[in-house]
């Protein structure tokens, strides 16, 4: 399991953070569990299986849903 | 296509501002209307695909947003052949996210700032031992680093090499800069005034002080409260609870005008982001003076207190006790304050420090037979001579003889809040030294405001003994003072205070009272940016200046009723509209859109107050 933080572009609505959510929690390999997606400070948090996805996967699948990456960072 | 559209929301937005305000013209100037319905459908179609888009988006991960409810009103707006509505319901909705995107940037701003203030490269020893800079993320734990004048030490770290000044006001918001040489700890985010050092780093990244520091304030922000979590909740099904609503009214009244017109006046905006917008103004404009809280869970209690309970030392008084008053019975008293100073150097209680640093130079004697007495003194001798330091009870026991006088020295320094060391010399009375540890700055007026601001009980608990505590009590216009207290008691005293159902916060400064920290309600660390009371509190104070206490009061009572507020016109508005729409003929789609996006930014504006927040 890898921890990862993606900062997007500023989210102005709350039902944003809703959609990146259950967006991001239907991809194979996350940690549904540790899925957060903060609405001020922009940011998502979650744990991922590397085995089964990469970080680019996570970020074209938030970016699917009509949001900018800015930067992630993984541990 | 997609993306392009999404990203040219704001400039849609314009043309199809722009291209309504043509309709109108040649409607009324021109009394043209095969202008107005083009100028209309054009604007509509223009504006509903970035709104359809989103909608879509959203569906596919099996979320009804509020874009679904705005595209299927447009579209039934279309099918009745109102493009008016359907092109001024898109154009407001657009505007007023675009709105709501530039108001939001401001109330986030303050921590924003903060989060800059974050080091982002430092200057690294390569294997070649040449400095190359590098990005902060690709220091370790043990690199050497080279920090230059102006730049910001970019690691926790330990100085190896060279002096400077350091401004550490990001970290203790004490602005005046700190002398810093071999072995001195520097922390990230400072910046080193002037001089050139070389550090190893101790602690990297987020394990920092400023990195937690920033962490906290972070996910303050975003912290929920009970309330909020429900809004959430409720949230989620409200929006698909109006669609099925609008379709059940349009399947009985064959109205497509009012089920449309439901749809619009059913968006929940206001609600679901008043009370965010609150917590991120309120946090924010904490952060940039020197107060930190954690969330709109502390937010909500530490606007409630009853009580604050106060640790004496270090948080009333400045922590540094110092000679106040003497008096020397008998003659060669040099002699004697080196005997003294010779035996009080060898313990590190703080009343022996104050001693010494109050003789200061004097010759030193070795010291014999050094016996500490628990809670009395020290019996030591020194050049044959029996001394006995400590206070007026290990007289007694030594059979010290206490005149008159000295009598009425002992009760005049104890009226003046002193502790009391005596020192005699072969069983003759020879030094009374009275100790104070000095109130800080400013502390009376404060506690004044408290008060003002509504907390019913003020009480101090301390270590020390009860003529001190009360003294102290006195001269601040505390409601009550206890002495005597070992950390248990403290603890003790806050859970019989929780029991008679107060809302308790407690005050330290985080060295040594993390329990009772942890214990009450609030818990609040003082005058310091270390890593234990950052964890241990809800709210740090950054610097022990007193005044950010009332501040901090004064702040989350602000915030918590601009949430208040923010609820308030949150639901009122939906009530206005529903009330509007079945009892009066004025209400239509683009008024409730104007009605709806006009309730948003006014609740992002009454938040953005909170920015501007000062005491009074």
């Amino acid at each position: 399991m890898k921890k990862a933080t993606i900062q997007l572009e500023t989210l102005v609505c709350p039902s944003c953070s809703q959609k990146i959510n259950n967006g991001v929690k239907a991809l194979d390999g996350i940690d549904k569990e540790s899925v957060n997606v903060s609405f001020n400070t922009s940011k998502v948090k979650l744990n991922f299986d590397e085995e089964k996805l990469s970080i680019k996967e996570i970020e074209y699948a938030i970016t699917r849903l009509g949001y900018e990456v800015i930067k992630s960072q993984v541990k | 296509m997609r993306r392009l559209i999404l990203r040219k929301k704001n400039q849609i937005a314009l043309i199809s501002g722009i291209l309504i305000l043509i309709a109108f013209i040649s409607k009324l100037v021109f009394k043209n209307e095969e202008i107005f319905n083009l100028a209309l459908i054009i604007a509509s179609i223009l504006g509903i695909s970035p709104i359809a888009i989103q909608g879509y988006q959203a569906l596919r991960v099996k979320v009804v947003s509020i874009d679904i409810l705005v595209t299927i009103a447009v579209v039934g707006a279309f099918i009745i052949k109102n493009y008016e509505e359907s092109a001024i319901v898109t154009f407001l909705f657009l505007f007023g996210s675009y709105l709501e995107q530039r108001t939001l940037n401001k109330t986030r701003s303050a921590i924003k700032e903060l989060t800059k203030m974050a080091p982002e490269s430092a200057l690294k020893q390569m294997e070649n031992g040449e400095f190359e800079e590098v990005e902060v993320d690709e220091v370790d734990v043990g690199d050497i680093l080279l920090v230059k004048t102006g730049a910001k030490v970019p690691v926790d770290g330990t100085v190896l090499t060279g002096e400077g000044h350091i401004n550490e006001a990001s970290i203790t918001g004490e602005s005046v800069p700190v002398s810093k040489k071999q072995d001195s700890l520097v922390y990230a985010g400072t910046i080193l005034e002037n001089g050139t050092i070389q550090i190893v780093a101790n602690r990297v990244g987020e394990d920092t002080t400023f990195g937690k520091i920033i962490e906290l304030v972070e996910e303050a922000q975003d912290s929920k409260s009970e309330v909020e979590r429900f809004i959430d909740r409720f949230s989620k099904y409200y929006t698909p609870v109006v669609l099925v609503f609008a379709i059940i009214v349009w399947l009985i009244s064959r109205d497509i005008e009012l089920a449309i017109t439901i749809l619009v006046l059913g968006c929940p905006g206001a609600l679901v982001i008043g009370v965010p917008v609150s917590n991120v103004a309120g946090i924010g404009n904490g952060a940039r003076k020197g107060v930190l809280l954690k969330g709109s869970e502390v937010i909500h209690a530490f606007s409630k207190v009853d009580t604050i309970v106060f640790d004496k030392t270090g948080t009333l008084t400045i922590g540094n006790p110092k000679v106040a008053d003497k008096k020397y019975y008998g003659n060669d008293i040099d002699k004697v304050l080196a005997y003294l100073a010779s035996v009080e150097k060898e313990s590190d209680h703080p009343l022996a420090k104050a001693i010494v640093e109050y003789i200061g130079d004097t010759k030193y004697y070795t010291v014999e037979e050094t016996n500490v007495v628990k809670g009395g003194g020290i019996i030591a001798y020194v050049q044959g001579h029996r001394i006995v330091v400590g206070n007026v009870e290990l007289m007694h026991q030594e059979n010290v003889h206490l005149d008159e006088n000295a009598i009425k020295d002992i009760t005049q320094f104890e009226e003046n809040g002193n502790s009391l060391v005596l020192t005699a010399v072969d069983g003759e009375l020879k030094v009374l030294m009275g100790i104070r540890d000095k109130i800080r700055l400013g502390v009376k007026e404060n506690l004044q405001k408290l008060k003002a601001l509504g907390v019913k009980n003020l009480l101090v608990l301390s270590g020390d003994n009860q003529a001190i505590v009360d003294l102290v009590a006195r001269e601040l216009g505390l409601t009550k003072a206890y002495g005597h207290m070992l950390p248990e008691d403290k603890q003790a005293h806050i859970k019989d205070l929780q029991a008679k159902g107060q809302i308790v916060a407690f005050v330290g400064d985080g060295v040594n009272d993390s329990p009772s920290l942890a214990l009450a309600d609030i818990g609040i660390a003082m005058g310091t940016g270390t890593d234990v009371a950052i964890e241990t509190s809800d709210i740090v104070l950054m610097n022990s200046d007193f005044s950010r206490l009332p501040y901090a009061l004064g702040l989350t009572k602000a915030t918590a009723r601009n949430m208040l507020q923010n609820i308030i016109i949150a639901v009122g508005v939906v009530f206005v509209l529903l009330f509007s729409l079945f009892f009066s003929d004025w209400m239509n789609m683009s008024i409730g859109m104007l009605v709806h996006e006009g309730s948003i930014l006014a609740v992002i504006l009454n938040g953005m107050r909170l920015l501007r927040y000062r005491l009074k």
